[in-house]
């Protein structure tokens, strides 16, 4: 741990939230509807409307909420299968892609439709432009967009008073993809190209080496994914090393860019839901738990990732830092990006469901590893997912709270609504399906051996590529210990953690938010349990990493642990 | 149910043409004259011929250049087909790898700098990078070829010295990322100064 590396990350953190705050002010504007905009401007999203057969009165109750965003992913999962399998006779397609296989169709499908760009293959060798630009690029949005939107709807229950409608879906989508999602995207994407992001439709280009040989160098139309795999949560690269490649991040600038990208949206959404309750103190014990896991996971890997692995302390070589070289765990890291952004980085795209990395994450040390596969299991709930992030850390919201009202023997109750036992089960699982579903399908994973097959590196370190993969695909993370092998089994096995992990939590969500529409509200008393506090915020830690934690731990022992030990 | 699936096939279809070609489309032409070069991959040509990208690791084996990290790409240094190594903190293959590296670095810069000892030579030089194609070595690596590189060429340390530092990308705003040397770039101003 250098200073530099301190000052680097405590900046990251700073301007985050200085950016953060804004945007989810703007954010509560956008989707109250009290955002005033030219009338040139809102004449596409008139048009929009009236192509569904919908207009911003039309509410929906949470089941029709529900339904409207299930099919609308449904319908896209079609055509980008269909995408995949016939590229190969599609145009934008310099380089020649072939159809893409099956099963990695299927995955890759799954993928990205639900917000986790899990990525069983190599974009730059095996994805035509047309399968990044208008597949997996538009996922990228629109993925994005359904999150914000049911997250709004979420928000707008906790809201309203004796209400039976939470909002309507396709006014939601609309605005937070154009509203929101397409400026922020335009903007960064500029600022990508003029870093050396790339952005041609021509195919790969070939250079005869300084030493006589050829190179043969991958292009394509990358700044304007890129910039939306960042800001999106959705993580997935325009070439097969993500982030690490210098074509899709080529510099420091562009590297802090696309780092604070990653947990942008998911922080100002916080404040978004402070502002939409009428209550914006409410945003801050939550913003500040948030704060705090994502320090705990710092404080781990930063100095674990400097101290080197086993391998590299015993070979000899100088792995200390300073003097011309940042040192450390340096393998499968670019010299650029070095140790603490890179540790920044694999520390917020597992808060955040995004996914992309600026290094390998298979490399990584026990400790370093650990801190992924620990943030991803909270149900990345430290800020999270865009939309899925802040629903997500609702359930355990009303967790806390029921738990402060035990402690009380009160009633509890949050923002003046009682929470009851039909928000508490709901809560309940939301917060734990999925958690225990990364639990089975690891197991299943290592006991077949179809499984076992997938696994790449020996020992240990193989048992934590699985739980890693389960992990990953069913938080909708995207992020992988890379080595694990795209065979037909896992892909498939992948894509059921992939969808269930999407929907299993969405709808739980929008059923918390219809259940808690409907209530009236009770004025604060003096029982009343203060959530607006740094009380709470601790109570708020508490929940995630005990549930969390005590779920997570006996699958630690036989992974990182086992291998920090060995 | 068929109204909803008809009103989702509509959607879909709209967001696809304006998100998935419409914007694409026109950005790139707005990144074609504002960022020629960079959008097109920041290709460097000598002579009329494109040698490479300033933003990919290319093969260097002979002694008279600087050499970029190891690459677990295949073949080496693929600029199509990125990828990281994946060994794990206590893989056998990496310490197998890490040393053969270690040696083959020890037998080629000894000649010319016989104090090199196994602890001086800096981790970046021995792991792979995360793309396969970091343009980049740590000044420190830089500084461990320096003696190679001038008695190869010719030229006195200093000036090698003082090419080095002006090829180094250093920090942005002085805090943010590492120091590299791009190593292209570099040897491409030797083969200048030696013409």
């Amino acid at each position: 741990m250098t200073g530099n590396g301190i000052t680097q990350i405590a900046l990251y953190a700073i301007v985050l939230t200085a950016l953060a705050y804004p945007l989810g002010a703007y954010m509560a504007r956008v989707y109250t509807g009290t955002l005033r905009l030219p009338r040139w401007l809102t004449a596409p999203e008139r048009g929009f409307y009236r192509l569904v057969g919908t207009s911003p009165d039309a509410e929906q109750t949470w089941k029709g909420y529900a339904k409207t965003s299930l099919v609308f992913m449904g319908v896209f999962g079609v055509l980008l299968y269909l995408l995949f399998r016939l590229q190969g006779h599609l145009p934008f397609n310099p380089d020649g892609m072939t159809a893409v296989l099956p099963h990695i169709s299927i995955n890759t499908t799954a993928s990205f439709v639900t917000n986790t760009n899990w990525q069983y293959y190599g974009g730059e060798t095996t994805m035509s432009y047309l399968s990044q630009m208008a597949g997996l690029a538009v996922q990228n949005f629109v993925s994005a967009g359904v999150g914000l939107a049911v997250l709004a709807a979420v928000i707008r229950g906790f809201a309203r008073r004796s209400a039976g409608t939470i909002g309507n879906f396709w006014v939601d989508l609309y605005r937070s993809v154009a509203y929101i999602l397409l400026p922020l995207a335009f903007v960064l994407a500029v600022i990508l190209v003029s870093q050396g992001v790339v952005q041609t439709f021509d195919g790969a280009a070939t250079a005869t080496t300084v030493e006589g040989g050829e190179q043969s160098i991958a292009r394509g139309p990358a700044a304007t994914q890129v910039a939306i795999k960042q800001l999106g949560t959705n993580g997935g690269g325009f070439y097969n090393s993500n982030s690490a490649v210098p074509f899709e991040n080529p510099t420091p600038f562009s590297n802090f860019l696309e780092l604070l990208s990653i947990l942008l949206i998911p922080a100002a959404q916080v404040f978004m839901f402070g502002r939409m309750v009428n209550a914006r103190r409410q945003a801050l014990p939550i913003f500040g738990a948030m704060l705090a896991m994502f320090a705990i996971g710092i404080a781990v890997i930063l100095p674990a990732e400097q101290h080197g692995s086993q391998v590299l302390r015993d070979s000899g070589v100088n792995i200390t830092a300073g003097d011309g070289q940042s040192g450390g765990n340096m393998a499968d890291k670019e010299v650029r990006h070095g140790i603490a952004t890179t540790s920044n980085w694999a520390v917020a795209t597992t808060n955040a469901s995004n996914g992309s990395v600026n290094g390998g994450h298979d490399a990584l040390t026990a400790a370093g590893g650990a801190v992924p596969i620990v943030n991803m299991f909270t149900g990345e709930v430290i800020f999270g997912g865009v939309g899925s992030g802040l629903y997500g850390m609702l359930f355990f919201v009303v967790l806390a709270v029921f738990v402060a009202g035990l402690m009380v023997g009160r009633t509890p109750e949050y923002l003046g609504k009682k929470i009851e036992a039909r928000e508490i089960k709901i809560a309940a699982v939301g917060a734990l399906f999925v958690p225990t579903m990364v639990l089975v399908l690891t197991a299943i994973s290592v006991v077949t051996d179809h499984g076992l097959a997938s696994i790449f590196n020996p020992g240990a370190h193989g048992f934590s590529e699985a739980l890693y993969a389960y992990d990953s695909q069913s938080n909708n993370n995207g992020s992988a210990f890379a080595g694990y092998g795209a065979l037909e089994f896992s892909s498939l096995l992948g894509s059921l953690a992939l969808w269930l992990g999407r929907f299993a939590p969405l709808v739980a969500a929008l059923a918390l938010g219809g259940a808690l529409a409907a209530k009236k509200t009770v004025p604060a008393s003096a029982g009343t349990f203060r959530t607006d506090g740094a009380t709470f915020a601790v109570l708020l830690v508490g929940v995630v990493v005990l549930t969390a934690g005590l779920m997570i731990f006996p699958a630690l022992t036989l992974g990182p642990i086992v291998e920090a030990l060995s | 149910m068929t109204r909803e699936l008809g009103r989702a096939t509509l959607a879909v279809v709209v967001l696809t043409a304006v998100l998935g070609l419409a914007y694409p489309l026109l950005f790139t032409g707005l990144a074609q004259v504002v960022f020629p070069n960079r959008a097109d991959g920041s290709l460097i040509e000598r002579d009329g011929e494109v040698v490479g990208s300033r933003l990919a690791a290319q093969a260097f084996t002979k002694p008279e250049y600087f050499h970029p990290r190891p690459s677990g790409t295949d073949p080496e240094y693929n600029a199509a087909g990125t990828t990281f190594a994946n060994l794990g903190p206590t893989s056998p293959d990496l310490a197998a790898a890490v040393e053969e590296r270690a040696e083959a670095i020890l037998a080629l810069e000894r000649p010319y700098n016989t104090d090199l000892e196994l602890g001086d030579i800096p981790v970046d030089a021995v792991v792979t990078s995360g793309s396969g194609i970091d343009p980049h070595i740590s000044p420190a690596n830089a500084r461990m070829q320096t003696p190679r590189i001038a008695e190869e060429r010719g030229l006195s340390t200093e000036r090698v010295e003082e090419l080095v530092e002006e090829h180094t990308d250093g920090r942005f705003l002085g805090v943010l990322g590492e120091p590299g040397v791009n190593v292209l770039e570099l040897n491409l101003a030797l083969d200048e100064e030696n013409r």
